[in-house]
């Protein structure tokens, strides 16, 4: 492989890094510090992308808009197209304790795909939508250089945001309630008004992404909505980098992506009449590497800190 | 401070809790005793917030809050602490205090995102605010101790320095002595004390160590399945053959043939626990 070519195939991958970094610290919000169990990260992820898509691309017959609107605005119309979402599906659900969430987030992100399969006038059903420009294309043209640069400055600014809820006080009740939510009521905090908030704020983290990757892969249609791409890799990710640290969720995306894209090298040595078992394969290694992961070390690479308190770095040297 | 009036609770066909009426003088420490199974708990849990009763009613500070959610009670001044303790295992002990103060601005996420200076401000008031209490409880040395790895009587006075970051009206104990040794015991007693005397918290507690219960509380409400069957002074307590009856198990033992001098026996260990032992033991 010529330097070209392999500088252009680490931008790609760094690109799709950064977009799985940002669903995994959308998760690390609901599952990290919360607790609560999302196995529907990819209904999150196609609303956003779609709200993206409909909002930016132009006019079309297909689906509804395109409304030709900037970037920005779809990135923001993303954010809140899927909190708007999540807020109701979070009201119902939020009573449900760990496993019976898991169960009613499976069925809800297998709705929102098939709306996007079905319902024609809306998302051009199961032909998707193309045209979805690069982020910024209209500003700063097209090169690939310029999409990783935005993932980035967005994938920061998420990582920021995050990390700040962390160590505020609104996360310290979110670890308490992961920890003990009883314990959490009898402190006077009301755990259902902050459970909702978790999931509307993490699954517009998700909707975030979505945004990206849409104006990324630049075509989106049901079939990237899958669960094993959009929900399963997430939660390898996140449990690997270590469920509760933000940066973690960030390692863990860079790693499990690399560790994924080498099962292909390893599937594509497999003569050729296996081809058709070959994906399974690599889902099947994935699967096998958490369950090493959760054996060897349940808390993952970072494993989740205490934030450092307020004010203490002044005064005792500690 | 509380009345109680009437309350019951029923689990499927068991009447836990049986049109139970008593009342928490304001500034009193209030023992609640019985035997295991008597529904002390279950009227903590209806009191607090965390059950809804079936039926009966709870007055706070002159305000029927029958039913209200424990976080709303909370506000309104009562604070609870469980019997095990229910702590956040993997925070620290620093932070697992934090949690508690009402209101903190850095509650709300938005202002944690652009007014971190004010949150700053306030983060470090309640700091201040947990090393009086670590130094009150004299724990100050597991600050930055995770929760999860406190003995059982330090979760103890943890729970109870939690119901201290506040400033309630009134605080329902539930059993703060189980398992917590000697020397904890009497921190534990003195630290009921003085935030009794020095600060006029209100207590009811729910305790079966009796030396705790007749050196902190008067009065002393006897329940026994599922109704209040006496109130008063401890020593009065111990004469009453009512009370004395339900920790030996009613008439039972007279029913149980040739198990009767087993029945006997045991009815008198218990007993025993109602008569104070030594001190220093």
């Amino acid at each position: 492989m010529d330097f070209l070519g392999l500088e252009s195939y680490l931008v790609a991958m760094l690109t799709t890094v950064g977009i799985y970094a940002v669903l995994s610290l959308g998760l690390n919000v609901q599952f990290g510090l919360t607790g609560q169990i999302n196995i529907g990260i990819a209904g999150f992820y196609a609303v956003g992308a779609y709200t993206a898509a409909i909002l930016t691309t132009s006019e079309s017959v297909h689906h509804l808009g395109g409304f030709g609107l900037p970037f920005v605005i779809g990135l923001a119309g993303a954010v809140l197209m899927s909190a708007l979402i999540a807020l109701p599906i979070g009201l119902v659900t939020i009573r449900l304790r760990s496993d019976y969430l898991a169960i009613a987030t499976i069925g809800i992100a297998e709705i929102i795909r098939l709306v996007f399969k079905n319902e024609d006038w809306l998302s051009n059903g199961v032909r998707g939508i193309p045209g979805i420009e690069r982020p910024l294309a209209g500003w700063l043209g097209t090169n690939a250089h310029v999409t990783l640069a935005v993932v980035l400055v967005v994938l920061a600014v998420v990582w920021w945001l995050c990390e700040r809820a962390r160590v505020s006080p609104w996360g310290r009740v979110l670890r308490a309630i992961r920890e003990n939510e009883q314990g959490v009521t009898a402190a006077g905090k009301d755990v259902v008004r902050f459970r909702v908030q978790a999931f509307v704020v993490g699954a517009a983290i998700m909707g975030l992404g979505g945004a990206l990757y849409a104006h990324v892969v630049g075509f989106i249609s049901p079939e990237a909505f899958m669960p094993l791409h959009a929900t399963f890799l997430v939660w390898v990710m996140l449990i690997a980098g270590g469920a509760g640290n933000n940066t973690g969720a960030i390692v863990g995306a860079l790693i499990i992506w690399l560790v994924w894209s080498g099962t292909e090298l390893v599937t594509g040595r497999l003569p050729p009449e296996f081809a058709t078992q070959a994906s399974s394969v690599r889902v099947l290694m994935i699967g096998v590497l958490l369950q090493v992961i959760l054996i060897a070390r349940p808390q993952g690479l970072l494993p989740e800190r205490a934030p450092r308190a307020v004010g203490a770095a002044r005064g005792r040297g500690k | 401070m509380i009345q109680i009036d009437g309350l019951s609770k029923a689990f499927g066909g068991l009447q836990a809790v049986d049109a139970c009426s008593f009342s928490v003088g304001k500034g009193r420490v209030t023992g609640l005793i019985g035997p295991n199974g008597a529904g002390k708990t279950t009227l903590f849990n209806m009191v607090a917030g965390f059950l809804k009763p079936d039926d009966g009613k709870v007055v706070l500070d002159g305000e029927d809050v029958t039913g209200l959610p424990g976080h709303v009670l909370f506000h309104k001044g009562l604070v609870r602490t469980f019997q095990i303790p229910h702590e956040f295992s993997r925070m620290t002990v620093r932070e697992n205090l934090m949690v508690v103060p009402p209101a903190q601005v850095g509650e709300n996420l938005i202002k944690s995102w652009l007014r971190w200076s004010k949150v700053r401000a306030e983060e470090i008031r309640v700091r201040h605010k947990v090393e009086e209490v670590l130094d009150f409880l004299s724990i100050d040395h597991l600050a930055d101790e995770l929760a999860g790895n406190l003995s059982g009587g330090q979760k103890k006075l943890l729970e109870l320095g939690r119901t201290m970051m506040t400033d309630p009206k009134v605080v329902l104990l539930d059993e703060p002595g189980a398992g917590v040794n000697r020397t904890l015991l009497g921190k534990l007693a003195e630290a009921i004390q003085r935030l009794n005397e020095e600060r006029g918290y209100t207590f009811c507690i729910i305790e079966h160590d009796m030396d705790l219960v007749s050196k902190l509380c008067d009065p002393v409400v006897v329940m026994a399945q599922g109704t209040v069957i006496a109130e008063g002074p401890m020593h009065d307590i111990r004469a009453n053959r009512e009370v004395q009856e339900a920790y030996l198990g009613g008439g039972m033992s007279g029913r149980m043939g040739h198990h009767h001098d087993v029945a006997r026996q045991q009815a008198a260990a218990q007993a025993a626990t109602l008569t104070p032992r030594e001190a220093g033991a």
